[in-house]
C-alpha cells in the first residue's frame, strides 16, 4: 500500500510540476539565477544517487564488486557509449568480479 | 498554420511544398531514432523496480503515470533501500522540476491550445523538449515534439513491462550483478551533463562527497536531497573567486540546453 502512495505522488507531483511549466506566463522563473540553479540540482542528485549506490550499504559504506562494475560504467560514458551499453557493461564487469573473487 | 515564411530559402526550388516536405522527413526520422532508442531504456526500469521488489503493475504505473525516467530510477532506488516515504517521493520530484522549466522555454514555442495541453504536458521531458527546442520554426517543433514524445512513451512501457516480467522469472538480481545496474543507470544520466562545463563536474563532486559522509549518519533517502546543497555551495564560491579574478557572470559553457534553446528562441519569435 505504501509504495502505491508513492507511485500516486510521484505521479501527480512530476505532471503537475510538467503542466505548470507550460501553463504559467512566460518570464515568471525565467531570472537566469533560478534557471542555472534548476539545471544544477539535477546534477547534484545524480551524482549522490550514484555514488549511494556504488559505495552504500546497510546505512554505511562499503567497497566492493560493484565499484569495478562502476569504474568499467563510467570509462565507457566517457567514451560516450550509449545509455544501456553503460548499464550493461557494469551489470557484466560485476558479476564477473563476483564470479572470480568467489 | 503560416510556416512557408520560417522555411529557409534554398536557391527558390520550382516546388513549393518540397522543402517542407523534406525537411517533414528529417524530423520524423530523427524524432522516431530518439524515441524508438531511448525507449529501449525502459528495460533497465522495468529490472530496477523488479529488483526493488515493486509488483509489475507498480514498475509499469510508473512508466505510464510519471514518465520521467531519472525521477522514476530515484523513487525505486529509494524504496528499496527502505527510504522514508516522504523523502523518496520528494528526491524524485526534485529530479522533475527541470521539465517545469523545460514546458516555460517549450509553451511560447509550441503555442497549444487548451486542449492539447494537458496532454503535452505529459510528454513534457529531456528528449522530447532538446528535440522540440532544436527546431528551426514551429510546425517542425510541434512535429518533432509530438513524434518523439509518443514513439518514446510507447517503446519506454512495452520495455519496462518486458523489464520487469523478463527480471521476476530471472530471480535474484545480485546474482547477475543487476545490483549495480541502478547506479550505471544514474552514471549514464549523469555523463552528458558533466561535459557542459566545470560547474557540472564541481557540483557532482561535491553532492556524492556530501551524499556519501551523510548516509553513515542521516536516515536513508536524507543524504540524496542533502547532496542539493553542493549547487549554492559550488556557486557561491564560483561567485567569489569571480570577483578576485573578474570574469564573466557565468562559465563558458553557459547552461547548455537553455543556452541553445535562448538563441534558437530568439531567431524565429522575434
Amino acid at each position: 500500500m505504501t509504495v502505491w502512495i508513492a507511485v500516486g505522488a510521484t505521479a501527480l507531483g512530476c505532471y503537475l510540476l510538467k503542466l505548470i511549466g507550460l501553463s504559467v506566463p512566460a518570464g515568471l522563473l525565467e531570472r537566469p539565477a533560478v534557471r542555472r540553479s534548476a539545471a544544477l540540482i539535477p546534477v547534484a542528485l545524480l551524482a549522490a544517487l550514484t555514488a549511494l549506490q556504488t559505495f552504500g550499504r546497510d546505512g554505511g559504506l562499503t567497497l566492493d564488486a560493484r565499484a569495478l562494475g562502476l569504474a568499467a560504467a563510467a570509462l565507457a560514458a566517457w567514451r560516450r557509449a550509449p545509455f544501456l551499453l553503460v548499464v550493461g557493461i557494469a551489470v557484466l564487469v560485476t558479476a564477473l568480479a563476483r564470479l572470480i573473487g568467489g | 498554420m503560416s510556416v512557408e515564411q520560417d522555411l529557409p530559402a534554398v536557391g527558390e526550388a520550382p516546388a513549393g511544398p518540397a522543402p517542407a516536405r523534406k525537411a517533414t522527413a528529417a524530423v520524423v526520422r530523427d524524432s522516431l531514432g530518439i524515441g524508438l532508442t531511448v525507449g529501449v531504456s525502459g528495460l533497465a526500469f522495468g529490472v530496477a523496480g523488479s529488483a526493488a521488489h515493486l509488483s509489475v503493475w507498480q514498475t509499469c504505473a510508473l512508466s505510464l503515470l510519471v514518465f520521467t525516467g531519472a525521477s522514476q530510477f530515484a523513487l525505486v532506488s529509494a524504496l528499496a533501500a527502505g527510504a522514508a516515504l516522504p523523502a523518496a517521493v520528494l528526491g524524485a520530484l526534485f529530479l522533475g522540476a527541470r521539465n517545469a522549466f523545460y514546458g516555460l522555454r517549450l509553451g511560447p514555442r509550441l503555442e497549444l491550445s487548451r486542449l492539447t495541453r494537458p496532454f503535452a504536458a505529459h510528454l513534457m521531458i529531456d528528449e522530447t523538449a532538446a528535440v522540440a527546442l532544436t527546431q528551426p520554426d514551429r510546425r517542425t517543433a510541434r512535429l518533432g515534439f509530438a513524434v518523439t514524445g509518443i514513439s518514446l512513451f510507447a517503446t519506454w512501457n512495452l520495455c519496462t513491462l518486458a523489464g520487469a516480467l523478463g527480471a521476476d522469472a530471472l530471480g535474484d538480481p545480485a546474482v547477475y550483478g543487476l545490483d549495480a545496474a541502478g547506479p550505471a543507470v544514474f552514471l549514464a544520466l549523469l555523463a552528458p551533463r558533466l561535459r557542459e562545463g566545470a560547474t557540472e563536474l564541481k557540483v557532482a563532486a561535491v553532492g556524492a562527497v556530501l551524499a556519501l559522509a551523510a548516509t553513515v549518519v542521516l536516515p536513508t533517502g536524507v543524504p540524496v536531497l542533502l547532496s542539493i546543497a553542493a549547487v549554492p555551495i559550488v556557486l557561491a564560491v564560483g561567485r567569489t573567486r569571480e570577483g578576485d579574478a573578474g570574469d564573466g557572470p557565468d562559465g563558458p559553457a553557459g547552461d547548455g540546453l537553455a543556452t541553445t534553446a535562448g538563441r534558437a528562441g530568439k531567431e524565429d519569435l522575434g
